[in-house]
């Protein structure tokens, strides 16, 4: 597979969209069905808003790329990261239900529960980095 | 500061307004296919603004053409038709895609306070049967 990746500055609800749609239309291209396109730009959807709303003066990326067909067949990967203030317990912001307050308390358990992976890599201080992945089946 | 991007300030005036028309008792609202939380905020603000300017008794939300419902505008959508029925309307939305049902009962949202229906039509019907609403005529507000 070509390398096929794109990497879009998320800043504001603009990006939100733009990158939900730049996944799904990588998941199409890829061969994923209707429901798992849907999956897919929710989850995207539901980290860039995370970095709209919680990173430093919103700032961030989210990376979008198809993986390297292996053992797993096909798969779409996408990287949101950002600069913000970071978690300091990984663990329990991926409670469902969990919120800090502010949000809804659904992006990263409502993204884990889409997805097949959701690495997050953060600490107070040092931004987040959250992977997500889906394969096809 | 480099990082600092700047944006064509066109794309934010270029704002696709969700249209609100007034059919009878009911407004009539249907959402483009790729909505910003601004524009799902600014339905959110018209749609209950109408309702206190016009009396409208129902709203008919048709998303058939939405693909990607998220957890801001699944509660929202929800929102939207607490608010209507506080300002003494029912809501229904309809046209739901498959894949967005899945996805959103998978996000754990399941539209409890939101009356849908598969196609416009059945969602004016379901209006109907629900609140009581009857092709009066016109002039008086029977339901």
């Amino acid at each position: 597979m070509a390398s096929t990746e794109r990497r879009i500055p998320i800043a504001g609800d603009t990006d939100i969209v733009e990158a939900r749609q730049a996944a799904r239309e990588l998941a199409r291209g890829l061969g994923f069905g209707m429901v798992d396109q849907s999956r897919i730009a929710t989850a995207v959807s539901e980290l860039t808003r995370n970095v709209v709303r919680y990173a430093t003066n919103s700032q961030g990326t989210a990376v979008i790329r198809a993986l390297p067909t292996s053992t797993r067949g096909v798969g779409i990967e996408i990287v949101v990261a950002d600069d913000g203030p970071g978690i300091a317990d990984v663990a329990l912001v991926q409670q469902a239900g969990y919120s800090s307050g502010r949000g809804l308390g659904m992006g990263l358990s409502g993204s884990r529960r889409l997805m097949d992976e959701m690495e997050i890599d953060s600490a107070p201080g040092h931004g987040t980095t959250v992977t997500i992945r889906k394969w096809r089946r | 500061m480099r990082s600092v991007r700047t944006r064509p300030s066109p794309s934010l005036h270029n704002v696709a307004r969700i249209p609100v028309i007034k059919v009878g008792d009911v407004l009539i609202a249907s959402v483009q296919e790729e909505l910003r939380d601004r524009d799902a905020l600014e339905l959110q603000a018209d749609l209950i603004g109408t309702l206190e300017r016009t009396g409208a008794r129902g709203v008919l939300i048709d998303v058939s053409v939405v693909a990607t419902v998220d957890s801001f505008l699944g509660r929202l959508l929800n929102d939207i038709a607490v608010g209507a029925r506080l300002m003494g309307a029912v809501t229904v939305v309809v046209g739901i895609q498959p894949a967005v049902a899945i996805t959103l009962v998978e996000l754990g949202l399941e539209l409890r306070g939101v009356y849908t229906a598969s196609t416009p039509e059945k969602g004016l019907a379901l209006l109907r049967r629900v609140s009581g609403l009857v092709d009066s005529p016109r002039g008086s507000r029977r339901w």
